[in-house]
């Protein structure tokens, strides 16, 4: 889009502008794409560096989400890099293939701008559609900024094709939020970007003609079992990897990430925790408390999957009182998932605190600074008593 | 391919990554004969070699050489019975008998 090629470096973009401007960047073999609400323009964008020559990439506009990653668990196994985008009913369309790519150790690269999942319709954002591919063995990299989703989709590609990895992986923004709003963005040069991804060179390619090898082949439980236990061992072996490439990325960005982001949570005695860009959100609220001398903190994890378990429960050991900000309800009757997920990392920490779960901003609902000074509020009053009166609530509802 | 006919549990260490099988076309290899419950038994005394049963058999399992049957595939044949059913009523050249495991 003329937009994008303009601009200089140091810019505004939206997010979804700097994810199409990623992916020219990467230059991927193939993107098979069925666009969708709200990352559209990401493939409409990408579509036009495609017709203007900038990439060399196959682009396949297929009829359905489910034929795209089709398509690209093929061409993947075939021995192409590939990327695409998607959202809510996009994803959940994409459903059987997701834990096909994952089975078949596939690195594909997919953003998926976070939606609401039907019904009811809704376009807006919560976490709703990937929380719900939480489980489907592909790496999950959450990002508050259009900065942050930016420079996630460009490591996410050296993690997915790592050889301690070879697993497919999401870069997920909010929906509207992030990937329609413009915010200042520091782009990296294309040659950077390529010396940084490399070459994707498969060991076994169903086009390496001098190799000819069998995909998918039907395995009876002796066999299932012991590759199950693979893929589960590289999900684990891939926490270092992403600890890894973000510090190389450091190197070439000046911009460092770790897989959680600690903020002003050392001498917290209450924290939030928090996915995406109401991480902002609950900053704004930590400052203002701050600068009435309560020790509050916030904790933003960016690698979900695999789930840092170890390292959440370091950083909120010892506080009195936490809130787990759920985008999203896993309709259990208890919770969300990273409530559930977070309260049992924190189970075998003698130093564990109160915790609580507060559900929030389901499709698009607002969060402001005064939703999360409340939950501080909230907090305050669990530290005080040392009681929870609710343990699992919507908020603004 | 990986040959496990005992059927034990492989280690994870010794499978290819994400179950890519380094041979190609190995499917020729996999001997499905293991299903069987019931055996053809063939009688050349008294086949017409009319071919129906090679024919018809779901699986390939028959040989033929020269126009004549000429036996079965064992580690293919399933033991479905249908060329016994085929085999013309006053010719009844093939019997279905029993496993013995
Ligand atoms: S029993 Fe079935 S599979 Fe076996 S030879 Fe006869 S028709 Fe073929
Ligand atoms: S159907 Fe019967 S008669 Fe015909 S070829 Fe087969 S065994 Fe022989």
């Amino acid at each position: 889009m003329t937009a994008v090629a303009q601009t200089q470096r140091e810019t505004g973009l939206t997010g979804n502008s700097a994810i199409a401007y990623a992916m020219m960047q990467i230059n991927p073999d193939v993107c098979p794409a069925y666009p969708i609400t709200p990352s559209t323009s990401v493939i409409e964008e990408f579509s036009s560096y495609v017709a203007d020559g900038k990439v060399e990439t196959e682009l396949i506009p297929t009829e359905s989400e489910h034929s795209a990653m089709s398509a690209g668990v093929g061409a993947s196994a075939a021995g192409a890099r590939v990327m695409t985008a998607t959202s809510a009913q996009g994803l959940a369309l994409m459903w059987e293939m997701l834990y096909i790519a994952s089975g078949m150790r596939l690195p594909i690269i997919l953003t998926d701008v976070n939606r609401a999942l039907s019904a009811p319709i809704n376009i807006h954002c919560d976490h709703s559609d990937t929380m719900g591919a939480r489980d489907s063995g592909w790496l999950q990299l959450y990002s508050e900024t259009v900065q942050e989703a930016y420079d996630n989709l460009i490591m996410a590609v050296r993690i997915a094709e790592d050889k301690r990895v070879q697993l497919p992986i999401m870069v997920c923004l909010d929906g509207f939020i992030t990937s329609h709003a413009i915010e200042n963005i520091s782009l990296l040069s294309t040659e950077a970007v390529q010396g940084f991804v490399g070459e994707y060179t498969p060991d076994s390619a169903l086009l390496n003609v001098e190799n000819p090898a069998t995909f998918g082949a039907m395995t009876l439980p002796y066999a299932y079992m012991p590759l199950k236990k693979q893929q589960s061992d590289a999900m684990t072996a891939s926490k270092p990897v992403v600890e890894e490439i973000a510090a190389e990325f450091a190197l070439l960005s000046g911009r460092n990430y770790g897989l959680l982001e600690e903020y002003k949570l050392d001498d917290a005695e209450v924290a939030i925790v928090v996915l995406n860009s109401s991480a902002g959100t609950v900053k704004d609220a930590v400052d203002t408390l701050r600068a009435q001398g309560k020790k509050v903190g916030a904790l933003k994890p960016r690698l979900y999957r695999p789930f840092p378990h170890a390292e959440i429960a370091k950083a909120l050991s010892g506080k009195k009182a936490v809130c787990v900000l759920d985008r999203a309800d896993s309709m259990n009757g208890f919770g969300g998932p990273l409530f559930t997920d977070i309260r049992s990392a924190l189970y075998s920490d003698a130093n564990r605190p109160q915790i609580i779960d507060r559900i929030y901003g389901l499709g698009g609902a607002d969060f402001r600074v005064n939703d999360a000074l409340g939950v501080f509020d909230e907090l305050f009053k669990v530290q005080e008593t040392g009681q929870v009166d609710e343990l699992i609530k919507y908020l603004t509802v | 391919m990986v040959k496990n006919k005992d059927f034990t549990m492989l280690d994870a260490k010794d499978l290819p990554l994400g179950g890519v099988l380094p041979d190609a076309g190995s499917a020729e290899e996999y001997e499905t004969g293991g299903w069987r419950k019931l055996r053809p038994i063939f009688d050349p005394e008294k086949c017409i070699d009319c071919l129906t049963c090679w024919v018809m058999c779901p699986d390939s399992a028959i040989y033929v050489e020269d126009d004549k049957i000429a036996g079965y595939d064992l580690d293919h044949c399933k033991g479905c019975g249908i060329c016994a059913e085929v085999c013309p009523d006053k010719v009844q050249a093939i019997t279905m008998v029993e496993e013995e495991n």
